[in-house]
């Protein structure tokens, strides 16, 4: 139990003393990403055959595992980093480890060698030994995300050595109104959706007169394509603590909330064991660091509500209600959750706190542009080379995300849009892709921050598609409180798919537009005020994929089931048969190593075929 | 619904209400034991709690984590995020549709195996992605889907 700030000093300097032993007597770390990308990679299968084969070359106290939250570079997992210190950045990269490169691994470590196969290689073949020298990192700035790969999420000690908590101790020594008024200077803007000036927000809680107050961090990250807020959860979870308890002392709260998507069980888990261990400290509770603060946090899962995340229906889920928005004003600030002043922010936004508080609100506003300060988290995915989550300062172009960091699109596919902010959001187009990532710049693109989703399309993406995919995404979760969005989207849907089943007609573009309008201005929540942005953005910049649908029966994407007609090109078929391998109806034939052929009669266009085909030969007309 | 009447021991029911002041999270509780929403379970927490069947029903209904019908054993689900999206998760869907011969949101005749899409499983970066129970696999295509439920079959 800490009860003072000196003896969280102490503490820091005892497992501080502990580590350096250690290094002293030579000894080395292997971080291996544990988020759930890699999970999907069988990142567990690896650390345990890491830990087995130490214990086997007889290794233990010479080299230890550590599982960390996700890297970022989803794309290139089973992740793992070797490194002579976990308390700076430095480590040798190895990329796609799987069980089976175990022995070798460690092996090479205690020969001090490298394991050559397993270094990242850019795209000129290059071999690339350390993590930071790789471009998908060094191009980035990951102030918020960066501590991920070096820390146990399960461990408080390991966020402590890195100087975690210490952030809440410098806030301690000032007053409330100075925190509030360091959040403003810093120009942090909520990194959930809206960009709402956090200092703002949390200063009309704390003017609120009723008490108690609440905070609530909202992690119902609903967003299809978007992952940064669970990864922050289950890699670091004690930064988000830590905001939060800043946030409280701030704000004059005593209770705080964090309400978790069920989808996200492996952050549930992580985050109640932070809580727990936090609790044990004396970090939260009763007279934290003997300053006279009062606060806790409890945790509640979601139900699987998209519309949740918005904060009205959030309290209204935490309340044993249906997730339902309500009218604003009253906001939350003034009546929220149980009618008393709460104030809710996103993982994200808590993450970024401790770090202004440490470094100041000059440094943290040096970054950015004019009206979006500090950097944002993407995950950037789709048909991208390099998919997985990137921090950049705000105002860096979509092109630097995409091709800079991302290294362009798959398969050398011609780039077609990026869709950003989630079904709030929009799809911008190639023409645009010199936009700066920041709030204003985003709207002005007809699309909008959102959450920090980035899913990159290529001409194999159809837009009507895309319009339909998100217009049925939002019917299936719109609460169905207001006419115009329950209904609205309804027709919308109907319109839509008509459209790509080749029975659409030219007046329901226009008719799209009037729906699009009454839906953003008829409905009550952000859900309703947005629901039409897929569909304008479209709409916007690709009329043309449209009337194709309408007009020329067409689609030249290959999506549409109805108005695709597939061939095989006879230059890229290399007649390895795998297509007619995979083709349920026997509509392809041919020899080996000559051309084979597409027999349209008989297929019924399901697509097995081109997913099958290594070599892109067969293509939609 | 389901056959039969499903007895739930008063200890059992205290422990998945545990007191929870969250109604959802006891709805988890309830859908972690018996893999779906006993009528039995929820009429048991209406009458300890003192709250109406109708509202647990209306949140049991509102919110998509919970099914009213059994679930398969292995029950799949299948990521309709904008990533799996685009990268063609409606193929992998009609693959595992026309093997298992039952729509996205059924159960199979003989209850193995259940089927789901959902709106995002948060694994991005690897669509498209499923879940078979609480295992992911990523960067599905429908050759593999057919490869991995068939290994299920065979278990």
């Amino acid at each position: 139990m800490i009860k003072n700030v000196s003896e969280l000093y102490a503490y820091r300097e005892l497992k501080t003393k502990e580590l350096s032993q250690k290094a002293a007597e030579g000894k080395r770390y292997i971080t291996v990403c544990n988020g759930t990308g890699c999970h999907a990679y069988g990142c567990t299968k690896v650390t345990n055959a890491l830990e087995e084969e130490i214990k086997k070359q007889g290794l233990e106290g010479k080299l230890e595992v550590i599982p960390t939250g996700c890297h970022g570079f989803c794309e290139k997992g089973t992740l793992v980093v070797v490194r002579d210190s976990i308390l700076n950045h430095e480590g040798v990269l190895y990329t796609k480890v799987k069980p089976e490169h175990a022995a070798e691994v460690v092996e090479k470590i205690s020969k001090k060698e490298i394991v050559e196969e397993l270094l990242y290689k850019d795209c000129n073949d290059n071999r690339i030994e350390q993590e930071n020298d790789v471009p998908f990192y060094s191009k980035q700035m990951r102030i918020v995300f960066g501590m991920n790969g070096m820390i146990n999420p399960e461990s408080i000690d390991s966020y402590i050595i890195n100087s975690g908590y210490f952030s809440l101790v410098a806030a301690l020594q000032k007053s409330p109104e100075f925190i509030i008024e360091e959040i403003k200077k810093s120009g942090l803007r909520g990194r959930g959706g809206a960009g709402f000036p956090t200092g703002k927000k949390w200063e009309a809680t704390r003017k609120s007169k009723e008490s108690p107050k609440y905070i609530i961090c909202n992690a119902d990250e609903g967003d299809p394509g978007a992952y940064m807020d669970r990864s922050l959860l289950e890699g670091n979870p004690h930064s988000v603590i830590e905001g939060m308890i800043i946030g409280a002392y701030a704000i004059g709260a005593s209770e705080g909330i964090v309400y978790v998507r069920h989808e996200y069980p492996l952050a549930y888990k992580n985050l109640k064991k932070a809580i727990a261990d936090a609790k044990s400290l004396g970090l939260l509770g009763e007279n934290i660091l003997g300053r006279g603060l009062n606060f806790d946090i409890k945790v509640v899962g979601g139900g699987g509500a998209f519309v949740c995340g918005e904060e009205t229906a959030l309290i209204a889920s935490v309340e044993n209600k249906a997730g339902e928005p309500r009218m604003k004003p009253p906001f939350p600030a003034e009546k929220g959750l149980h009618g008393k002043p709460t104030n809710i922010n996103n993982v994200e936004t808590w993450a970024n706190v401790p770090i202004i508080i440490d470094k100041g609100s000059g440094w943290y506003s040096s970054i950015g542009t004019e009206t979006s300060k500090g950097t944002k988290i993407f995950s950037l995915v789709g048909k991208v080379n390099n998919t997985g989550l990137v921090e950049v300062p705000m105002g860096t172009t979509l092109r630097e995300i995409v091709f800079g960091i991302g290294g362009g699109v798959k398969k050398n596919r011609k780039f077609k849009a990026v869709q950003i902010g989630g079904p709030s959001g929009g799809c911008i187009p190639e023409s645009l892709i010199d936009t700066p990532v920041d709030y204003e710049s985003l709207k002005k693109a007809g699309a909008m921050m959102g959450s920090g989703g980035l899913i990159v399309m290529d001409e194999g993406t159809c837009m009507v598609d895309i319009a339909r995919y998100f217009t049925n995404f939002l019917k299936d979760e719109s609460c169905g409180k207001c006419v115009s969005c329950r209904e609205g989207l309804e027709q919308m849907s109907i319109i839509l798919e008509n459209i790509c089943k080749g029975k659409g007609k030219k007046q329901d573009l226009k008719l799209l537009e009037e729906l699009a309008y009454y839906i953003k201005e008829a409905s009550q929540c952000g859900l309703g005020n947005t629901a039409s942005n897929p569909v304008l953005t479209t709409l916007a910049y690709f009329k043309n994929e449209y009337l194709e649908h309408i007009t020329g029966k067409k689609c030249h994407a290959g999506v549409c089931k109805e108005l695709t007609t597939y061939f095989i090109d006879a230059n890229s078929c290399k007649g390895c048969g795998a297509c007619k391998e995979a083709c349920p109806q026997g509509a392809i034939s041919g020899e080996k190593k000559k051309p084979f052929a597409l027999d349209n009669e008989k297929c019924i266009k399901c697509g097995v075929c081109t997913s099958a085909c290594k070599f892109d030969a067969i293509k939609p007309e | 619904m389901s056959e039969g009447k499903i007895i739930i021991p008063e200890e059992e029911l205290t422990r998945i209400i545990n007191n929870e002041p969250n109604l959802v999270t006891i709805l988890h509780n309830i859908q972690e034991k018996y893999n779906y929403l006993p009528k039995e379970a929820l009429e048991g927490v209406s009458a300890k709690l003192n709250i109406p069947l109708s509202h647990i029903y209306r949140l049991a209904t509102f919110y998509k984590a919970f099914s009213l019908k059994p679930k398969g054993n292995y029950h799949i689900k299948v990521c309709k995020g904008t990533a799996c999206h685009v990268r063609e998760a409606q193929k992998v869907i009609t693959k595992l549709e026309s093997m298992l011969q039952i729509s996205a949101g059924e159960t199979t005749k003989d209850k193995r195996f259940s089927l789901e899409t959902v709106n995002c499983l948060g694994v991005c970066a690897l669509g498209p992605v499923i879940m078979v129970n609480d295992e992911y696999f990523g960067e599905m295509a429908p050759a593999k889907a057919e490869k991995l439920i068939k290994e299920y079959k065979e278990k």
